[in-house]
């Protein structure tokens, strides 16, 4: 199943991201950040560039929200951080326990290196503009923009 | 979604009528060729959304580059009374005083032509660039404070540039209330090692070539003729800038709800003037703008001594010389006569610049006697315009012009468009020597993406607000 798609947006990116649950829906929405931002193995018949990025170290991290919105924004600014923060790459996520308010997750990514990993976007900062959540067909959907 | 109606005020200006919440009309700058670029275009609801926050004053502006960005629009002019008015980050954006510095040479096209290649290399290997890149200065924690603190003064005091840098910045490269006790460890962190990098994305550095000369007045005292070439140098303040803003605005999207005040998107989340988070933030900013300013005088630094190795000059030869340095993503205490009244104001540029009129008090004293120079740097094909503020800015757009083009193709839309072309190569016809570290940004960057700067900066021309000096056109540009 594809897990998110690009929307257009004149000056910066808009995602849609999918997820069965709530919890997947969460954690594709960081793969989903960081897939736009690695570039695509040129050829490849992958099909995310996340696979580029080795799971080396693991992380654990708990995040809080106002409300469903808050926390996914807090949760996907918080992932960013990791990277533009502390230089660290996140392969996969995996959202352990997961309420409106609060989020725990476990994740797997690496150091970043320039050289090794070729970033095609730099995403700077998540905004809150235009968040949507919502549930439909026994799928939850979220639309994101990202500031580039 | 509704389509929002407008109605034509005069050749220039559309008219967005009070609706709904919002607590003012809005204007937008916009001759038919740009108004018809704007139809279906997110922006002007959102021009609607920023009419709705307490305390705006007269109109929620949109200048002729106006686009889609988050919360307001990216080239969009807001104006605040400090009695029951706001300040907010969103308002501001990400990138604190991303602005345009232009630096004039003593060198004409002859006497880089043949060398151009190889100082584009130069430049492209000595100036960081693109993600994850790291300046030449490690700062200590010591010195970081003092570049929060002193912006360009810092800079130029510990040997990256001289007093007449100074003078030709907004605001004397730093800007007052700064205070770095508002600025999270973690932005202080993402700040240390990127002082004296460009960045990634739209921002650059070009050598362009002075191809036209509208006002001769105004060029002469600007110190710019035809023929002659000059850098105009495009970044702002990295992670620190973003953190900072990405910090205030949680905080304001946190206690919203506390402050009751009703918003029509949550990226405009905004404090009070007269509330200690909203001064926290105005302090935190001004840190944002310093470490800016103190950023681009270091670019600059950096570029001069590329020029004078590369084409064996020394100082007095290349007499390098900066024109201006304008800021675009900011807000501002400014004095402003409302209703017959002087009043102070919190002006939001978040991708406007300022273009105050002759005889300003804030306009540098050898240029007092035409206006502040407005920096517009369009497309990486077509150069940039210098223009001059007018009277007409104060009376009508609390003195502030539009910041470049404006995008009217989405990235996605770009890259689209471009697969199986070389951007490079189509850039090289055109006499332009592009060098980037991403080719994903080529492609994202190319020209097509952007609105005709010629026709952004006519409607800025012709309705008064700031008027045409020169035009510059591209010789050669390093992006990240």
């Amino acid at each position: 199943m594809e897990k998110y798609k690009l929307l257009d947006h004149t000056a910066d990116i808009r995602v849609e991201v999918w997820g069965k649950t709530r919890k997947e829906l969460f954690g594709n929405a960081v793969t989903a950040m960081f897939d736009v931002m690695v570039d695509w193995p040129s050829e490849d018949k992958r099909l995310f560039s996340v696979d580029e990025i080795k799971p080396l170290e693991e992380k654990r991290i708990k995040i809080t929200g106002n409300d469903l919105e808050d926390t996914l924004i807090n949760f996907l600014r918080e992932t960013l951080y990791l990277f533009n923060g502390k230089g660290w790459l996140i392969k996969s996520c995996e959202p352990l326990k997961l309420t409106r308010r609060s989020i725990v997750a476990r994740l797997k990514g690496e150091p970043y290196n320039r050289q090794k990993t070729p970033l095609k976007t730099e995403i700077k900062a998540v905004t809150y503009h235009a968040l949507i959540i919502n549930k439909s067909n026994k799928s939850w959907q979220a639309k994101v923009v990202f500031d580039v | 979604m509704y389509e929002i109606k407008l109605e034509r005020i005069d050749d220039n200006r559309w008219l967005l009528p009070q609706t709904g919440g919002m607590r003012v009309p809005g204007i937008i700058y916009a001759n038919e060729k740009i108004r018809q670029l704007l139809k279906g275009d997110e922006s002007t609801r959102q021009v609607a959304n920023v009419a709705h926050l307490p305390g705006i004053v007269n109109y929620s502006l949109a200048m002729p580059d106006v686009h889609w960005g988050y919360g307001f629009p990216i080239g969009g002019v807001a104006a605040f009374d400090l009695e029951g008015g706001i300040v907010s980050p969103g308002g501001v954006g990400y990138d604190i005083n991303c602005g345009c510095r232009l630096i004039a040479t003593n060198l004409t096209l002859d006497d880089v032509r043949d060398r151009l290649a190889n100082l584009t290399t130069a430049l492209y290997q000595q100036i960081p660039s693109g993600v994850g890149s790291t300046g030449a200065v490690k700062l200590s924690g010591k010195d970081q404070k003092k570049v929060l603190e002193d912006g360009a003064k810092w800079a130029v005091k510990a040997g990256f540039g001289t007093p007449a840098d100074l003078e030709t910045t907004e605001d004397g490269g730093a800007m007052e209330g700064a205070d770095p006790e508002q600025v999270s460890a973690r932005a202080l962190e993402r700040g240390k090692q990127q002082l004296g990098t460009l960045g990634s994305g739209n921002h650059f550095l070009e050598i362009e070539v002075v191809q036209e000369i509208f006002d001769e007045t105004a060029a002469r005292v600007f110190g710019i003729r035809k023929g002659q070439i000059n850098i105009m140098i495009h970044s702002g303040s990295r992670g620190l800038g973003y953190q900072i803003c990405d910090d205030y605005l949680a905080l304001m999207v946190k206690h919203a709800q506390k402050t009751g005040i009703d918003l029509p998107d949550r990226q405009l989340a905004c404090s009070y003037l007269d509330s200690q988070r909203g001064r926290n933030y105005l302090a935190a900013m001004a840190c944002g703008a310093n470490y800016a300013w103190a950023n681009r005088q270091l670019l600059m630094h950096q570029t001069q001594a590329v020029f004078e190795k590369s084409l064996h000059l020394s100082p007095r030869e290349l007499s390098m010389r900066l024109v201006y340095d304008v800021c675009h993503n900011i807000a501002k205490i400014e004095t402003f006569n409302i209703q017959g009244k002087m009043k102070k104001l919190c002006v939001h540029r978040k991708g406007a610049t300022r273009a105050f009129p002759a005889g300003h008090d804030a306009v540098p004293q050898q240029y007092k006697s035409v206006g502040q120079p407005v920096l517009i740097p369009g497309d990486m094909g077509s150069g940039s315009y210098v223009l001059v503020g007018q009277e007409k800015a104060m009376q009508e757009t609390f003195g502030s012009a539009c910041h470049g083009a404006g995008r009217v193709m989405s990235r996605t839309q770009a890259t689209k468009v471009s697969q199986g072309r070389s951007i490079s190569r189509e850039l090289a016809d055109q006499g332009v020597l592009v060098m980037a570290s991403s080719k994903g940004t080529l492609r994202e960057e190319m020209p097509e993406a952007y609105k005709n700067v010629n026709d952004v900066v006519q409607v800025m021309h012709d309705s008064g607000i700031a008027t045409k000096v020169a035009k510059l056109k591209s010789l050669a540009c390093i992006k990240g």
